[in-house]
């Protein structure tokens, strides 16, 4: 054994006989090798089952009818899944305006504004919201919120009623289960997701950066400004994403505030659907086609969970060449 | 290709089942020629009836305590399935067997147990005793009509102050029976309905979906302007105004047990003992009645089991027919009920 730079590797421990040790070694690492590929094992094999499953009723309408497909009718079988598609989006999309500038907000403080004392509890607080299973969210979406918020909207959508755009987007309504409520019962279940990543990530922040701020003479708000949030872009990015991924993802919550109708509508106060409420919603009745095509939707779920993901690694790996270029 | 569904199904039930037997194998020696059947029968289906269901499997334990019945409340379509694979012992459904359901030709025979009223319930500040026609029920139900004060809903209820109030429909958001026998009633009774019938429809776009019945109860409550189809039971649980629907005779009836009891009576009974109660002939039959059957199998494998389904559905036909009413279901008449016995008694021998 000559000296090597770090004196801590494997080979250089006495752990009683170096063939054993290195067997001990090389068993260790089949484990944990398998234990990966375990994952991407699983993930295909749901992948390939689910969409041989789904084929009979992706093929009865074509991929493009299945995906693009505005009518959901099982009765006459007629699938077309579009009208959860955009529910997906359009509830996951209201959910992330709201709890990524709140959960950066509130990682923010915890960081850089909250006493050390104080921090403790929030961050306990914070994380308690996210062990709250999900249909207690929707349950309470259902029973308190649906009905406290119908007025509220009734007087949003008389207010902006004059503004053209805004009053398609915020139409009269008579009911509070709708896009909007799904998308606010979302933004409180991944504000925890979202504010605990990004908590991490702007820990990670040098100290000395900061400091270099303030010598400069920024305020706080200069130096969040200028070296935490350039510092922080793509682990932003990706605390949203799995945000995002589990506001489209989820099901019992959404499937019990949103009202469950198959259509689309520019009014962000009508009632819609999501593709993983659909499949929660119809999964008992269905038999034959309805089945498959009620898994074929769950297929195109996936794949646009993985479409998101993939962009969104683009965007992080675009913004850091373009922050690097510009650092140096 | 239906390895997601049966797999998990598949293990959870045959893990019970094997439990089942090996109960039954070890249990004491007299169950053979004994008077009354042991061991455990297994049950899965139909989730409309399961309040009845779960009250009968109750009480039917102090009854029989060496016969353990379990029903399972996965929904008909679900339950048809399992029966198909051999997954249980008998299966609860709300609808008939369709080609693709699961169940073979000739491997089942229905047996009806009780039927349950569908109310059309509404939530309109200071309008009560409201009558709707069938043809007008039909075109609030698929948008035609949008506001209470329409002419069609005037002309029902001449003595109504009817408000303008928009209309919102409240329908089941999940796949049902209910909704089922509902768009039947209004597929089958009127002409103006256009959006046939299943488990699921194509809901005009003034509605809300609701998830079962304690959900569709939920929205017409909270909603101003709501109707909805909702079961006798959560109704009256809600404290929700039902409205009388227009009958076969052109009489407007109230959704009460007594009048779904008499809308069985006008019912013509087929051969393999389905029915349809809906809109049957009869002055106080209340058209809107979902039936309930129960598949049993014309070939059980092992004879304990099928001695423990006829005995239970033997019990669930005579004595358990006085549960019904307390959970707001409607028993069998009477003449009905011994059909289904005589043909019980036939299938398993």
């Amino acid at each position: 054994m000559t000296s090597t730079a770090s004196p801590q590797t494997p080979d250089d421990l006495d752990l009683g006989g170096d063939s054993r040790a290195r067997g001990t070694d090389r068993g260790f690492r089949g484990l944990v090798t398998f234990a990966g590929l375990t994952v991407l094992i699983v993930l295909g094999l749901i992948l390939v089952t689910t969409t041989m499953r789904a084929m009979p009723a992706i093929s009865h309408e074509g991929l493009l009818g299945f995906v693009f497909g505005t009518r959901w009718a099982p009765n006459d079988d007629v699938f077309g899944a579009f009208s959860m598609l955009y529910g997906t989006l359009v509830t996951s999309l209201i959910g992330m305006l709201i709890a990524v500038p709140v959960s950066i907000g509130i990682a923010l403080f915890i960081t850089e504004v909250a006493h050390a004392r104080s921090r403790k509890y929030i961050v306990t607080i914070i994380d308690l919201l996210a062990t709250v299973p999900s249909v207690v969210f929707g349950l309470v979406g259902v029973l308190v919120v649906v009905p406290f918020i119908t007025p509220v909207y009734q007087w949003f959508a008389g207010l902006v009623e004059p503004i053209p755009l805004l009053s398609s987007l915020f139409a009269d309504t008579n009911t509070g289960r709708n896009y909007f409520t799904a998308g606010l019962v979302l933004t409180i279940m991944v504000i925890p997701i979202i504010t605990s990543i990004a908590r991490e990530v702007f820990d990670t922040v040098p100290e000395a950066d900061k400091q270099a701020a303030y010598a400069l003479g920024a305020t706080r708000w200069e130096m969040i400004k200028g070296a935490i949030l350039p510092h922080s872009f793509g682990g932003l990015v990706g605390a949203s994403m799995l945000g995002l991924g589990r506001a489209m993802g989820e099901t019992i919550a959404v499937a019990l505030v949103i009202g469950g109708s198959f259509h689309i509508s520019a009014s962000m106060f009508d009632t819609g659907n999501t593709m993983a409420a659909a499949i929660a919603q119809q999964w008992g009745e269905s038999t034959g086609l309805h089945t498959d095509a009620l898994i074929g939707i769950g297929v195109v779920l996936f794949a646009i969970t993985v479409i998101i993901n993939f962009a969104a690694r683009w965007v992080v790996r675009r913004a850091e060449i373009k922050m690097r270029g510009a650092h140096t | 290709m239906k390895l997601n569904r049966r797999a998990i199904f598949g293990t959870i039930t045959a893990s019970t089942l094997a439990f089942g037997l090996a109960a039954c194998g070890g249990g004491d020696g007299d169950g053979a020629g004994g008077d009354m059947a042991s061991g455990e029968i297994n049950a899965s289906g139909a989730s409309f009836p399961d309040a009845y269901y779960a009250a009968a499997t109750e009480e039917y334990a102090e009854v029989n305590p060496d016969l353990i019945v379990t029903y399972n409340a996965v929904g008909s379509g679900q339950g048809k399935s399992d029966f198909g694979e051999g997954l249980n012992d008998f299966a609860g459904t709300d609808s008939l067997v369709g080609s693709d359901d699961g169940p073979e030709e000739g491997s089942y025979q229905y047996i009806p147990t009780v039927a349950a009223p569908i109310t059309v319930s509404y939530n309109l500040e200071g309008v009560e005793g409201l009558q709707i026609g069938q043809e007008t029920l039909a075109m609030i139900f698929q948008g035609d009509i949008t506001a209470w004060d329409d002419e069609l809903i005037a002309a029902d209820n001449p003595d109504l102050e009817l408000p303008s109030t928009d209309i919102t429909v409240a329908h089941r958001s999940d796949g049902s029976g209910t909704t089922g026998n509902f768009t039947k009633f209004l597929d089958e009774a009127t002409e103006s309905w256009t959006l046939g019938s299943g488990d699921t429809a194509e809901w005009p776009s003034n509605s809300i979906g609701g998830d079962g019945n304690t959900g569709v109860a939920q929205a017409v409550t909270e909603t101003d302007g709501a109707i909805g189809y909702v079961d006798l039971a959560d109704a009256a649980e809600t404290g929700l105004v039902t409205a009388s629907i227009e009958n076969a005779d052109g009489n407007f009836v109230q959704p009460t047990l007594e009048g779904t009891t008499a809308g069985l009576d006008g019912a013509v009974i087929n051969d393999d003992l389905t029915y349809n109660p809906l809109n049957a002939a009869g002055p106080e039959a209340y058209p809107i009645t979902a039936p309930t059957y129960i598949l049993i199998r014309t070939d059980y494998e092992d004879e304990n089991v099928a001695a423990g389904v006829k005995e239970f559905l033997t019990w669930l036909l005579t004595d358990g027919q006085n549960l019904a009413a307390q959970n707001n279901f409607a028993a069998l008449p009477e003449g009905l009920q011994q059909q289904a016995l005589d043909v019980l008694n036939e299938t398993i021998a």
